[in-house]
């Protein structure tokens, strides 16, 4: 047999630099989610059905425009469908089969699988704010505001959106995550801001407005309807990221 | 360091001294010492539940140990620059379910300095034709081949290979047999876990017997094989041959009886020279030796005797 020619297979150990790694980490990353239909359906297709339906149809009473309440509000459930509950869910399941496992016994520092990840969750992102705003702009909404006062909430919400994500992936096992991603999903979608303005559940408004997606949806809100600063919400959402990014990096199993 | 094997070749590729972990107070290794030389293939063998798959995990840098001493290519195991040196095969699993085979090999040879080419590691591995599929969708034996390219795909010095040959078929453990024996002969250190003898005799430089976390045998499969009464040699011949002056011709340790009268067993280390020294001595006496017969002791035999008869969950 001839099939190893001599030499062939003779060491040569080496990493490559971690540019490279971090291109093609987060391009596989990409492709992953992309491919995924589950998280396609969540990140994309309900949020922008949901905008659609919410605006259109007046079964849920909102004061002023209803774009002006909508659209920031779907713009968090989709941050969080993206940072927290797919993330979650990808993580789990990696972890359950093995590839984070796998990629640990690879020259890939987990810092680069980790800002592949979170590349990945950006591109992802910056898709679906733009696919968002362009249908919210063709019905009708009429944003103002500061866009870095919008960027600063995006990037905030979703540190903290990943770190939950990466806590619950990280110690549950797939099937698990999986439910439990879900749930906490439907949960912040109809407590959180989105659905239903936070004075609909009367006393309990101050507490739900600390949850991270009540925060995001409420300052976005804020921005873009009102163009003021949203400083109560950036110290909530600050709170949550650097708290669960600590829970996380305490807590996530590899394996 | 006069290169990056400059070390190498008289340190061992693997160190592991004592090496103790317990899951709820159960030892699952127990006081396990074994060195893997450079450049040669050491294969653990032991049944299922042995400890195997522990001792390389906790080797990989996966696992901690509750004490002991390992020393993988000189270093801790969880020394981060070992991760460019060191290749790994799990047992099971290892790739993302949604990547196409060929995606998941480019990527991990990405992370590589000098991969070795995975087209041409896929082909070799007959896994071109799967190369566009994903992982989820290969069957075991070609998730099995996956594991094992993304294993070497880096161009480690030295690689950990977990049960690589378990649900494969013929050609499959063919093709799996021929990259160990060719990662060896460029100088690539090999440990692997098998409970199968058939793979540890033809691949193993050295084998390491492991059953219930305890090294119960070690060394050559040659010297494993040739201890004790390792072997026999029958033979017919005239009666009352004087078996006395054979034995002088003979290394030490032999024995020679006649029972019945014609019917010959020589027992010791059954080698070429023995069976040379035999027929020699018989020419001599212008005696045939007919119906010669070596009965060696197989790893099988060892293993066997080692680990008790019984077949063990």
């Amino acid at each position: 047999m001839t099939a190893w020619p001599p030499g062939s297979l003779t060491a040569r150990p080496g990493a490559a630099p971690w540019r490279r790694m971090l291109a093609t980490q987060t391009a596989a990353e990409l492709k992953l989610v992309l491919r995924n239909g589950e998280q396609v359906l969540l990140s994309l297709i309900i949020p922008l059905g949901l905008l659609v339906l919410l605006v259109t149809v007046p079964f849920i009473r909102v004061d002023g425009p209803r774009a002006d309440f909508f659209v920031p509000g779907v713009l968090a459930l989709a941050i969080m469908s993206t940072a927290f509950t797919g993330q979650a869910i990808g993580v789990g399941f990696e972890r359950q089969y093995g590839v984070l496992k796998r990629l640990g016994a690879t020259p890939l520092p987990r810092a680069v699988l980790l800002s592949a990840k979170t590349l990945a969750v950006l591109a992802v992102e910056v898709l679906q704010v733009a696919l968002l705003c362009l249908t919210g702009l063709l019905l009708g909404w009429e944003p103002t505001g500061s866009v870095l006062a919008v960027a600063a909430l995006v990037v905030l919400g979703t540190a903290a959106f990943s770190g939950l994500g990466l806590l619950l992936g990280g110690t549950l096992r797939g099937l698990t995550t999986l439910a439990a991603a879900n749930l906490v999903w439907f949960v912040l979608l109809v407590l959180g801001g989105v659905l239903f303005p936070l004075s609909a559940f009367g006393g309990a408004e101050p507490v739900l407005s600390l949850l991270p997606t009540a925060a995001l949806s409420t300052g976005l809100r804020e921005v873009l309807s009102a163009g003021e600063a949203p400083w109560r919400e950036v110290v909530a959402l600050t709170g949550w990221a650097v708290a669960s990014l600590a829970a996380a990096s305490r807590a996530f199993r590899w394996e | 360091m006069g290169g990056p094997y400059a070390g190498a070749v008289t340190e061992p590729a693997l160190q592991v001294a004592g090496l103790e972990k317990r899951y709820a107070g159960r030892a699952v290794v127990d006081d396990l010492t074994f060195r893997a030389r450079t450049a040669t293939v050491l294969a653990l063998l032991g049944p299922n539940g042995a400890g195997k798959t522990t001792t390389v995990e906790i080797c990989e840098g996966f696992r901690t140990a509750d004490s002991g001493e390992v020393r993988v290519l000189g270093l801790p195991p969880k020394d981060p620059s070992l991760r460019a040196r060191v290749g790994v095969m799990p047992q099971t699993g290892g790739a993302y379910p949604g990547l196409r085979a060929g995606e998941m090999l480019r990527l991990v040879a990405s992370f590589a300095a000098t991969p070795l080419d995975p087209a041409e590691l896929l082909e070799r591995l007959g896994l071109d034709r799967v190369a566009g599929t994903a992982y989820r969708r290969l069957s075991g034996g070609q998730q099995q081949r996956l594991s094992l390219a993304l294993a070497v795909v880096g161009r480690p010095e030295l690689v950990f290979l977990d049960e690589p040959t378990a649900g494969l078929d013929p050609q499959a453990r063919h093709a799996t047999w021929e990259l160990i024996e060719a990662l060896r002969r460029d100088g690539v250190s090999v440990v692997l876990t098998t409970h199968l003898l058939e793979e540890a005799e033809r691949l193993a430089d050295d084998v390491v017997i492991v059953d219930a976390g305890r090294v119960v045998a070690a060394g050559s499969v040659r010297e494993l094989t040739s201890t004790g009464a390792a072997g026999q040699l029958r033979f017919a011949g005239p009666p009352a041959l004087d078996l006395a002056a054979l034995l002088l011709e003979l290394p030490a340790g032999c024995t020679a009886t006649e029972s019945p009268p014609g019917q010959y067993v020589i027992t010791g280390a059954v080698d070429p020279q023995l069976l040379a020294s035999v027929t020699a001595w018989c020419a001599g006496r212008g005696a045939l030796a007919r119906d010669l017969r070596v009965e060696t002791r197989s790893l099988e035999d060892v293993f066997l005797d080692l680990t008790g008869r019984e077949l063990r969950s």
